[in-house]
């Protein structure tokens, strides 16, 4: 099991627990937790509905693609660390991040 | 201004809008599609159109055109005709409970059903994030540049990094008596040729290019006269100016459908499994768009929506007769 943070718009910050090959990127994993992420292209990095900044653990994320940096480069309140959860792979690599939903 | 008379007005000519007419077509039931984009195939054609689709039954590969292309041909004995690069706007119901639904360009089409097959909805202009900001909407804010002598002589903020941004700070520098361009980041990722203009007319003094910055308030009396911001050391500023255009892209928002008296659930439009129908008699909800316990984003189970809202709306475009149900490899496809 890996476990990570989302903290919501209110400030709410919980603690999520998943299976390591759980094979379901962020967004899907946000969206089977209840969070309000609306997903409304479904993942194809194409709506930024799923925004997050990634507070803690961003380094060992990796780069975002073409397709996800220019979406975030369009978003009015993107920062530095912003990605989106639909192009993050639950992994070993989430292990102890902090997710804030921006959207 | 123009009137159509149909059977079934489709809202969205998508890959589900599309089948919607043949299914719709079996039964005898004539359909027109309203889209806001200029073309069919909806996401298709305009976000993946070289994309291949693998999980359309009977097809193990073929690319997202090619699908579009295809469904055309499968309708076109249904003669659907088309209202294309128009946004339905309003939905009003008639007394003998027909439909007619007005566009942005006030086109009006009459009809027995109505059926939303919008996937993602329409794509609407971001908006950032600031106090007040839709208080001066049309005040001095706007989000998209219909006529660009608007700003001629005026002081303008252009707020964004992407292609749009760039290319309007470029064509605004010639109009505008200013403009500056405030970006969060340090660097564009639009063309690349485009951020060297932008690069150079700051060099050349004809625009004021503020870099790591961001938008913090606007400012004005009714009407806009500052934009107020916070520099790359986190210091405030403000900037007198006529407009402000923040251009952070476009997001797809369920649009001017939120406002019909739909069941919602998240951004989405509730239906009855049963036949796909929404809370509001003789109207459907079919594809992306809908929602129900066990949704999948798939355009294959649109399809299967498209054919039971068929079944369905029958009633609704023959009242007086009896739908008896025929397969295709038994009756054919009686073209109208």
């Amino acid at each position: 099991m890996i476990t990570f943070q989302v903290q919501d718009r209110q400030g709410d910050r919980r603690t999520i627990e998943v299976p390591e090959d759980i094979n379901l990127t962020l967004m899907e994993v946000l969206k089977a937790s209840d969070y309000p992420v609306l997903a409304t292209c479904g993942g194809m990095a194409l709506c930024a509905t799923c925004h997050v900044e990634v507070q803690q653990g961003h380094a060992h994320l990796g780069p975002p693609t073409d397709a996800e940096g220019d979406m975030i480069d369009t978003l009015p309140n993107a920062t530095h660390t912003s990605r989106l959860a639909c192009q993050i792979r639950i992994g070993g690599h989430l292990e102890n991040a902090l997710f804030i939903l921006m959207e | 201004m123009e009137r159509i008379e149909t059977d079934i007005a489709i809202i969205g000519a998508g890959p589900v809008g599309l089948f919607a007419v043949f299914e719709a077509g079996l039964l005898k039931m004539r359909c027109h599609l309203i889209d806001a984009l200029p073309q069919i195939g909806g996401q298709l054609t305009e976000i993946y159109p070289k994309k291949p689709i693998y999980d359309i039954p009977g097809l193990p590969e073929i690319n997202a055109q090619d699908l579009v292309e295809n469904l055309r041909q499968q309708i076109a004995p249904f003669k659907p005709t088309f209202t294309l690069g128009e946004r339905v706007d309003g939905l009003t119901r008639q007394a003998d409970g027909s439909f007619i639904l007005t566009t942005s360009d006030a086109t009006t089409v009459h009809c027995k059903v109505v059926v939303i097959a919008g996937g993602l909805g329409c794509f609407e202009p971001r908006k950032p994030e600031i106090q007040d900001l839709e208080r001066y909407e049309g005040r001095g804010v706007s989000y998209m540049i219909k006529d660009p002598e608007t700003f001629r002589n005026k002081r303008v903020v252009i707020a964004g990094g992407g292609d749009s941004a760039l290319d309007w700070t470029i064509y605004l520098s010639g109009v505008a008596e200013k403009v500056t361009l405030i970006h969060r980041n340090e660097s564009f990722r639009g063309a690349p040729d485009s951020a060297e203009k932008v690069f150079l007319l700051a060099r050349e003094g004809k625009i004021d290019l503020m870099l790591a910055t961001n938008l913090q308030a606007v400012q004005g009396n009714g009407v806009l006269n500052a934009v107020a911001f916070t520099d790359r050391n986190k210091q405030p500023g403000q900037i007198d100016a006529d407009y402000l255009i923040p251009l952070f892209g476009l997001s797809p928002r369920l649009g001017p459908i939120a406002g019909w008296g739909l069941s919602l659930d998240k951004n989405a439009i509730q239906v009855n499994t049963l036949d796909y129908a929404t809370n509001v008699s003789g109207v459907y909800a079919i594809g992306d768009i809908n929602t129900y316990p066990g949704k999948l984003k798939l355009i294959l189970c649109g399809f299967h929506e498209a054919a039971l809202m068929a079944q369905s709306a029958f009633k609704f475009v023959y009242p007086d007769q009896k739908l008896s149900f025929k397969y295709t490899t038994v009756n054919g496809v009686n073209a109208f």
